[in-house]
Formats: C-alpha cells, structure tokens, sequence
C-alpha cells in the first residue's frame, strides 16, 4: 500500500481498552509498525477506553515519528478517543482530521 | 483505607452533615444575625460535594452543587434567605439523605424513582437564585462572578487582565502505578468550572526506548473558570498531592506570577510562555512586558531547579502573603480540630454489647467465687472476693456508662418534626428543650425516639388549640411544646408538656363510659380518668387528621414504654396544658438489686427504688402501718405470690418510692445488696404481672426480678382501672 507521494503506508488498527493494563504492550506494538514503514495509519475505531497511559502511547509514537522522519497519521478516532482529545486540547498536536460522530 | 471503608466513613460524614444542616437551617434567624449558621450550612454541603465528588458519585455532586451555588450567594449577601427558602433547603436535605440512606443500600447511581423529585427542588433551587434560571440552566458552568481570592492584595499596576484561574500541574512519574489517571482529576476539576484553555505537555516524554509506558511524563496548563476557591480546587487534587507538583495562580494575578511559574517550570521559557498564551491566562502583550522588566532575563530555567520549586513558589511571591496567613489559620484549625476528634472514637454497638454481655457473666461468677468464700470460711479468699466485687463493679459502671448517650441529639431531631407538623397543621408552635444533657443507655434512647414523636405529635394535633381559640382564651397565639429530661431515682424522666386546652375529664369519662372502658357508677380521682387515655380503643379526637389518629393510639406508646420496664403518667389542667411524663430505667443491662427472701423464693428489687427496710409491725388483718405519723400501705408478697408456708417470726417491710408514691412490701428476710445482670423473661411469661425479668445468683439458683410500678398500682388500687380493662 502507497500513499500519493509513493511512500509506503501501514495501517494497524487498535482496538478495545488503550489503558495503563495495555499500555506497555500497546507501545511495543505501535513502535514496532512505525519502525517499519514510513507513514504509519492508526485506526482507532475500535478503541473503547483511552486513559493517560495510552494517550502517552500514542504522543510518544507521535513524537518518535517526527524525530525519524516518519509520519504517524492517527485515523477514525472512537468517540472516546474523541473526548480525551477533545478535553485535552490534542487535536493540533497530532494533526489529523478529526471526524466528529454524529 | 479500602474503597469500601472509605465510602463508609462518607456515608457517616454525610449524615452528620445534613443533620448539621438541617440544625442549623432551623436556627436561622431570619430577622437577626445569621452569617454564623449560613456558613455551617454552606460547610456542611460544601464538604459533601467534594467528598461525593471523591467516589465518583456524580449525582450527589451535581444536586450538592446546586444547592451550595445558592447558599453561596445567600453568603455574599446577594441573597436574603427567607423561609420558604429555608423549607426548600430543608427539602433538599432529606433528600440528600434519601440519597445517602440509598448510597448505604449500594445504590451507586442516580435513583431513577426519586430522580423527578430531585428535579423539582434543582429547579426551585434556581429560582431563588439572583440571575434567575436562565444563567443556572447549566449547574457546572456557573456564572462568572468573579470570586476574588479572600484578601489577595490587589495594588500592583502589572495586574494582568485574565479573568481566570492557572492551573499548573506536572504530575509524578509513579502516579499511574498507584492507580490514579491524571485525566481522572481533570474530569473531576471540570465539574468545579469550566475549562477555557487547556495545553497538554508531554516535553518531559523520554525518546522512545526510554520511555517506560508504565509511568506518567504528562503535564497540564489550564485556565480555568471558576467561583470555586483555591482551596476547593486545590482539593481537587488532594489525592495526588504527593506526587504531583500543582500551581494555582488565582485571576487577576500579576503577570509576573505568570513569569515566576514559567521560571519555575522545567520547560523552556518562550515554549511555556507560548503555552500560558494559548491558555488564555495571560496575553502575549502582557507578558511580553512583564518580561522586558525583568533584570535577568538570560536564562531562567537555569538558576531555578526544579526541585526547589515549592519553596521558589513563596518565595518569589506567587502566593500572596495573606493567602499564606490564611493558610496557616486554617492549618491550625484543622488541628485543633483533629485533636478533638482524637478524643473521640466511634465503636461499633455490637462490640459494647459483647462487653456487656461479658460484665454480667463477669458478675455472676464474682458472685459465685464470692459465696464460696462465704462458704468455706476463708478469710484470706473472702478479702480477695470483696475486692474483687468492688472493682467488677466498678468496670460495671464504666462498661455501662460507655453505652450512655446524651438525649439532645434526641430532642433536638423534635426540632424539625415540630417545625413540619406546625406547618401542616398551620398553627404556630415553638419547641423548648431542656435537660439535653441527660444521659440514659443507648438502646433504651433508640426505642423512646418512636413514642416521643407519637406524643409529640399528639399534643401538637390535639393539645395546642389553634391561634385564634388561644388569642380568644388570653394566651400568646405561639403554641409551645416542651421537652424535659432529667434523673430521677434510677430512672429517667421524659416529659412532653404542651401550653394547649388540656384534658377534658367529662369528656374524657363520657367516652370511657361509652366504649365499656368504666363502670358509669365508679368514683374515679382526676389522675385515673386523665390515664384513661392511654388504654386501648381510646381516641376522643373529633376529626382525624392526617398526624394522629390513625388508630395508634396512646395505648401503643404505653405498651411501647412498658416494654422498656418504663411506665407513663399524665396530668393536666383544663384551659392550661397537658403534661405527659415518661419514666424509664437508665439502662436494661445490669442493676444494682437488693435481695429479699420469701419462703423458699429469693427476688430481686432494683435498689434505687428503695427508701428504708423497716420492721414489721402492725395489727393483724391490716394492710397499713404507721410510718413515722404517716400511712403506709403495704402488700404481703407471700400473699401476692401465694408462696406457701407460715411467715417468719421477724419479718421486714421494705419501703419502695417510685415518683411521689410511697408503698411497702412485707418480706420473711433481707439478704442484702446484688449486683443484678438482667436476663430477660422468656415470651411464655409476658403475661406475667409484677415480674420484669430474672437473673442468676452465686449458687446458681435464679431469682426473679420484681417489677416495683406494677407491685405499685397493686397496691394503690390503680390496677383496677388496668384489670377492667384488661
């Protein structure tokens, strides 16, 4: 799978609870598909619960992205990452669209 | 402290607060001075709120919330508390405790039966607001009005122009493994206000194989609108105040608190001076100048290490000297406060009872050991048992008196029935209380709450005629109740007097005629017919109203008192009031007992009852003797109990008083003083007269207790009335 530039897109998708319990796992997980390719797509649809350990997941991927010159795009959000980042202000630290659920 | 046990500890709090409340709501005075009893108020919602909040039980919070709003305003003086206001927050009381009372049942959540009720009072709690109920339509984001920090000093030219408080918070590395989510608190601080700006830093996140997902790196700037003050807010991070560094700088600060936090905080300057912008907090513009004026602006992050912090925060000013001094006032408080409560601990009853329990077995073997020391005629034995038998007796007296309460907190709940039931019945009564001090045994105040209310009721419903029958008759038009408790021999006394019409002996007798209760041709003195009311079947109210009346009758409280080993009296004066008095052993546990013997048959008489021991002498036949120039009637219990065999040569009159009656009882031998533990009568014997219960002696044997008001009405002839009764 390419992008429009030709680079090479992963998509992993995350699912269930993104809390402290999976927290440690999550981030070997997400580290390891952004190592791997150049622009990595997280899909969030599935994610049920995201508490401080996971946002902290998912800013770090964020930040390693930007340091290696990568491009972590974070993609349909789940009405409860929605909230967090609605709540924390996080939409333009990550950057992507955010799709509101009606 | 578990979860559960902590919730527990709520749920107690909380009832001691709302009955705070509730006290303090029907002390008010609505004309006079009432800042003292409002901010009593305001504390006790005030602290429910925020603990509620703690649990997570966000339907209390959001009702406290509302209610303390109100009662803010009412504190600033932009609203006069008058005293629909007052039955209104008497509502919301009861409703609290309704939730609370649900809270202890494991209902965590919102009641969806009460919720509508709850509604209703949310709403009529926003009308009695100053800005109406348009502003207050949303509870969590209450007006603005300002909410200046109490004596904040206010001088400086370089005030900054935020209307809104900072927040600041770097939280702990370990926060996340102690089981506390930072996004949790801000949940939780957002129901005191609203956030306006909020800016996530995640500077101190590691690179990527540092980092260790376990541990939190995360810090917060937020600006923060609220009327709640610093400490509510600071309260909101009270759990993670160890492990967290928080900064508050409240609105209208100087900009060059603003500096001093961005000095303080470990990031770079101009990225959290961009931050602090990007809150609202403070403007570029201000800041920029605030700066400018700075003598060493080189490198801030430098000269001020982190972990210097807290003391940087005094130091340079960030908190205003007042706001420390207050602080430190109430620092104090608190523990002064904290030492009273020391001084008290909270048992639970059980654990009294159990020692009780243990006392009076502890009794009876004292006793046991003591006979047997009589017995095999040991001196050295006989003196260890006596001082064995003082010092059980006195740990009898300290276990007794663990389990004695004051009877004020009992009085003063009338406080609120006499309030409710005057309104209902629309008439205008007060309450006086007196003798809260008191003492009596914690099971027997448990039972007494039901027929006081009873007899309150009654007086408030039939006693007190309504405001124009007493203008008429020459009395104030305010209808008094009165409660009265005091020592009296061994027992206490109750009495509920009233100021009303008093008893209508014609009245009273017609209807006893009518309902078969007397014979129409018995001479009965005023005191028996005033008793009348108390027997069963027996109501002379006219109409019945929605208080009493309801067929629970005054016979239902005298049964009740009587099962307290009580009795209960009234008197009256037409035209001038009723009173009603209730008398009632200090505890149902242990007595001392005095031992007399008939026959073969040893009882028991509860020693306060007894005035002297007198020789027997009299004329055969009479059942009356001459106690120094008075008549003493007297009852044989060998002929009461028809206890077979002759009568000693030398018998003895025992002379008992209960109240004002005197009366004696022949006995074959006085066999002294015992200490008496109190075994109840088994239900087979209910029925039984003059006897209230039985208790073990040294050898064993079991004596019975006797019941000296009962043996009273045998002998002044008041048992007649009770047999035809009966």
């Amino acid at each position: 799978m390419s992008d429009a530039n030709g680079a090479a897109v992963a998509r992993v998708a995350l699912d269930g609870e993104m809390t402290i319990y999976r927290a440690a796992d999550l981030k070997a997980i997400v580290l390891d598909a952004l190592r791997k390719t150049q622009v990595l797509e997280l899909d969030l649809s599935g994610v049920t619960e995201l508490d401080t350990a996971g946002l902290q997941v998912l800013m770090l991927a964020k930040q390693t992205a930007k340091a290696d010159q990568r491009e972590l795009r974070l993609v349909k959000h789940s009405p409860a990452v929605l909230e967090i980042f609605d709540m924390l202000d996080l939409g333009a630290f990550f950057g992507d669209a955010l799709l509101m659920h009606a | 402290m578990n979860l559960d046990e902590a919730l527990q500890t709520f749920i107690t709090e909380s009832r001691e607060l709302l009955e705070d409340m509730e006290n303090a709501l029907l002390n008010v005075d609505i004309a006079g001075e009432q800042g003292e009893a409002i901010n009593a108020i305001f504390r006790a919602a005030h602290t429910i709120k925020g603990s509620a909040g703690l649990f997570s039980l966000d339907h209390i919070v959001a009702f406290t919330h509302v209610v303390e709003s109100l009662l803010d305003e009412v504190r600033d003086g932009r609203v006069t508390l008058n005293d629909e206001m007052i039955v209104l927050l008497l509502s919301c009381c009861d409703y609290l405790s309704g939730m609370t009372d649900a809270l202890a049942a494991g209902q965590l959540e919102a009641d969806p039966d009460t919720a509508p009720e709850g509604e209703m009072l949310l709403q009529q709690l926003r009308r009695h607001m100053a800005g109406g109920s348009a502003e207050h339509a949303a509870p969590a984001e209450a007006p603005l009005a300002v909410h200046a920090e109490p004596g904040v000093e206010r001088i400086d030219q370089d005030r900054g122009d935020s209307d809104y408080w900072h927040i600041s918070l770097r939280f702990g590395r370990g926060v996340l493994q102690n089981g506390m989510d930072p996004i949790a608190f801000l949940r939780y601080l957002a129901k005191l206000g609203k956030i306006v700006g909020i800016a996530t830093v995640p500077d101190a996140l590691p690179a990527a194989d540092d980092m260790d997902a376990e541990l939190c790196y995360l810090g917060f700037e937020i600006a923060f609108d609220s009327t709640a003050d610093r400490e509510a807010i600071a309260g909101v991070f009270e759990f993670v105040q160890d492990d967290c560094e928080i900064r508050i700088i409240p609105p209208h600060s100087k900009v060059s608190h603003y500096v001093d936090l961005i000095r303080a905080l470990p990031e770079q300057a101009a990225r959290l001076g961009e931050i602090l912008v990007r809150c609202g907090s403070v403007t570029a513009h201000e800041l920029e100048g605030a700066l400018h004026q700075q003598a060493h602006p080189a490198n801030p992050q430098d000269d001020t290490p982190p972990q210097q912090l807290g003391s940087i925060l005094v130091g340079a000013g960030n908190v205003p000297p007042v706001v420390v001094e207050a602080a430190l006032a109430k620092q104090k408080q608190v523990s002064e406060q904290k030492a009273q409560e020391s001084r008290s601990i909270r048992v639970d009853s059980d654990k009294l009872d159990r020692l009780i329990d243990l006392v009076g077995e502890l009794i009876i073997a004292g006793a046991r050991a003591n006979m047997i020391g009589q017995h095999i005629q040991n001196t050295e034995l006989q003196e260890c048992t006596s001082t064995l038998s003082g010092l059980v007796e006195e740990v009898r007296d300290a276990a007794l008196e663990l389990r004695m309460v004051k009877i004020g907190a009992t009085f003063n709940r009338f406080q609120r029935v006499v309030h409710d039931v005057a309104r209902e019945l629309g008439k205008d009564i007060g309450l006086i209380v007196d003798g809260e001090d008191a003492e009596l045994d914690k099971t027997v105040v448990e039972k007494i709450g039901d027929p006081l209310m009873h007899l309150v009721r009654n007086a408030m419903d039939h006693g007190i005629e309504p405001g124009d029958v007493r203008v008429a008759a020459g009395k104030p038009a305010k209808g008094m109740i009165k409660l009265n408790a005091f020592h009296e021999s061994g027992s206490i006394v109750i009495e509920v007097s009233d100021d009303g019409g008093g008893l209508r002996k014609e009245k009273i007798l017609a209807k006893a005629v009518e309902r078969g209760l007397v014979d129409p041709e018995r001479k009965l003195s005023d005191s028996e017919i005033y008793n009348l009311i108390f027997e069963a079947g027996f109501s002379t109210a006219e109409k019945i109203t929605n208080l009493s009346g309801r067929g629970v009758g005054m016979d239902v409280v005298k049964r009740n008192i009587t099962a307290l080993r009580g009795s209960v009296d009234v008197s009256s004066k037409e035209g001038a009031g009723t009173t009603v008095t209730v008398r009632l052993p200090l505890t149902l546990a242990i007595i001392d007992g005095f031992l007399v013997q008939v026959g073969g048959s040893v009882f028991v008489i509860p020693l306060d009852m007894i005035e002297e021991c007198i020789e027997y002498a009299t004329e055969p036949g009479q059942d009356y003797c001459n106690l120094r120039g008075q008549v003493l009637p007297f009852v044989r219990l060998r002929s009461l109990f028809r206890i077979d065999g002759a009568a000693t040569r030398r018998e003895s009159i025992v002379v008992l008083k209960l109240g004002n009656q005197r009366a004696g009882l022949v006995v074959d031998t006085l066999l002294g003083e015992f200490q008496t533990v109190i075994k109840p009568l088994s239900p087979m014997f209910s029925e039984v007269k003059c006897i209230s219960g039985s208790t073990i002696l040294g050898s064993g044997e079991v004596a019975l207790i006797l019941d000296v008001a009962a043996l009273m009405h045998t002998v002044s002839g008041k048992g007649t009335v009770a047999a035809l009764a009966a």
